[in-house]
């Protein structure tokens, strides 16, 4: 089996792992948000292109949801509140670029030999779109882990949840209600954490989350 | 008759890779002066350079070895037998067995390694900064290469470099994204090993940020012409390297007869005009990096390797 389907498929969820990295890589608060709308874009597409294979029309909505919200809402939003916030621009990693690129590598290798060991017996694209998936998953997790700044660990957050959804089109038979629920979900926590951010820097007049170290007496 | 015709074709590649080299690197000269409006000199230039630079006296630092004398030499053989072994217009030449992937590295590896030592052999400090930051360049290159060939090799099979255009070249590769991601990462390699605009300017005089222009400062008349040669055939033997393995149109596959050779010739001209076009035109568009942020730059072409060779073992998983 080497058809064109498996292929398009295979490139669009390869280049979610690839954008991932690219989040990975950047230090500049405004292309870090460029680059995870690109990511949600790219997403949208994958999703599309899911639905367009296996002839499920409720997909096109996911994939409309995630363009319209993730790709466009959410990123612009953020912007906003960056620019409103008037944050420092540069990101704080707290461990430098090169080992979390080593990290990364690490993660994608160990998603791979996980899902290709754990689901053998199941349907090549599926398997392959989980072995992705969890990847983007572990991915935004390292950003949310090595990332001092609230606005890249929610850029990290939602990225995760990118993964979440390659998992959910990838394997087929998920409800359109859980997907529009977890999507909304998504929305009210992204929120949430919009006020979270706006509260912790009237208090701290940063968004360093270490500061918030000090508040709780932990002093390194 | 068989093996005559074999000679003879691939002596053609070998003296066409010579020939063309200077002409691709005029090419791309003339179109990067064309870009920013101004004449630019011909694209017969660097042949002009090249005579003059062989009818010119050599002149030595006193305390030059042997070494400093035979290393021009030794570079420029390294790497026109590599540039030979890639399959320009033709795959299954008669030294297709030797054309080895790892064999073509290690051809260059030591090309740059005999350089490296003759930039510190005459003892100037240009030439020792020279040296230093083109090991410190090769030293995450080679690894990244490693790591793409090893991508490549995994897809067709085979290190053999030969092997891989003809794979290639079958309708049997369909889309994968590893190879985009070696492809760009074979890319960014070669710019960094060309000594090409966002790593290197062989064109400024500038102690701060030149690196290949350093190391073979000392070096006059027809070692230089040598060396110079190099670099055009080394410019030439990257983009040949690219367009076999990811543009194989039109390439003559072993066996077929004089008429497809001839069509691969021209499809190579074209795709080295369309190469040296791309090239004129990113490093117009693109500035030196600083010295410190290379590592960053070969570090993402590692990571696409290394991502390559990974998802690959997904895609081949059926």
């Amino acid at each position: 089996m080497h058809s064109l389907a498996f292929d398009i498929s295979h490139t669009l969820a390869g280049g979610l792992v690839l954008i991932s990295f690219m989040m990975l890589y950047q230090d500049r608060l405004y292309s870090l948000l460029n680059v995870f709308a690109l990511h949600a874009v790219v997403l949208a597409l994958s999703v599309a292109w899911q639905a367009f294979v296996q002839h499920a029309p409720h997909l096109y909505i996911t994939a409309a949801i995630a363009l319209v919200f993730k790709a466009i809402v959410i990123p612009v939003a953020l912007h906003r509140i960056v620019k409103q916030l008037g944050i420092h621009r540069d990101i704080e990693s707290a461990v430098g670029i090169g080992p979390t690129m080593l990290a990364g590598m690490a993660l994608v290798a160990l998603s791979m030999v996980l899902m290709l060991r754990v689901t053998a017996e199941a349907d090549p694209l599926a398997r392959e779109d989980l072995a992705f998936a969890l990847s983007v998953v572990l991915l935004g997790l390292l950003v949310m882990v090595t990332r001092r700044n609230a606005v890249s660990q929610v850029v990290g957050f939602m990225s995760l949840e990118n993964g979440l959804v390659l998992a959910a089109t990838g394997a087929k038979g998920m409800p359109l209600v859980v997907e529009i629920s977890v999507a909304f979900s998504i929305l009210i926590a992204f929120i949430v954490i919009g006020i979270f951010l706006f509260r912790i820097r009237e208090r701290f007049d940063s968004v360093d989350v270490s500061t918030l170290d000090d508040y709780r007496g932990e002093r390194r | 008759m068989v093996v005559i015709s074999d000679i003879v074709v691939q002596g053609v590649q070998m003296l066409l890779v010579l020939v063309l080299a200077p002409l691709l690197t005029g090419f791309v000269r003339k179109i990067k002066a064309r870009l920013v409006l101004r004449q630019g000199a011909s694209v017969f230039q660097p042949y002009r350079d090249l005579l003059r630079l062989l009818r010119k006296e050599v002149v030595l630092a006193d305390n030059a070895s042997w070494l400093f004398r035979v290393t021009p030499y030794v570079t420029f053989a390294a790497i026109w037998v590599a540039a030979a072994l890639v399959p320009t217009f033709a795959t299954g030449l008669l030294f297709n067995w030797t054309a080895d992937l790892i064999a073509i590295v290690a051809l260059l590896g030591s090309a740059r390694f005999f350089l490296a030592l003759a930039g510190m052999d005459v003892g100037t400090s240009f030439g020792g900064i020279g040296s230093s930051r083109e090991v410190m360049i090769a030293a995450l290159a080679e690894p990244a290469m490693l790591l793409i060939f090893f991508c490549m090799a995994l897809v067709a099979g085979s290190t053999q470099l030969s092997t891989v255009a003809n794979f290639m070249a079958s309708s049997y590769v369909g889309l994968r994204v590893s190879l985009g991601m070696a492809v760009i990462a074979l890319i960014m390699v070669a710019l960094a090993e060309n000594a090409r605009i966002p790593v290197d300017n062989p064109a400024t005089h500038l102690e701060l940020t030149m690196v290949h222009e350093a190391m073979v400062l000392e070096y006059s008349g027809r070692h230089l012409a040598m060396i110079e040669f190099g670099a055009f055939l080394k410019l030439l033997l990257y983009i040949s390297l690219i367009a076999c393995v990811f543009l194989p149109w039109k390439i003559a596959l072993f066996g077929t007869g004089s008429l497809a050779y001839a069509v691969g010739a021209g499809a190579y001209l074209v795709k080295l005009a369309a190469a040296g076009f791309l090239l004129a035109l990113f490093e117009t568009a693109s500035a030196k990096m600083r010295i410190f942020r290379i590592p960053q730059f070969l570090g993402a072409a590692l990571m696409l390797g290394l991502l390559g060779t990974l998802l690959l073992f997904v895609s081949r998983s059926f």
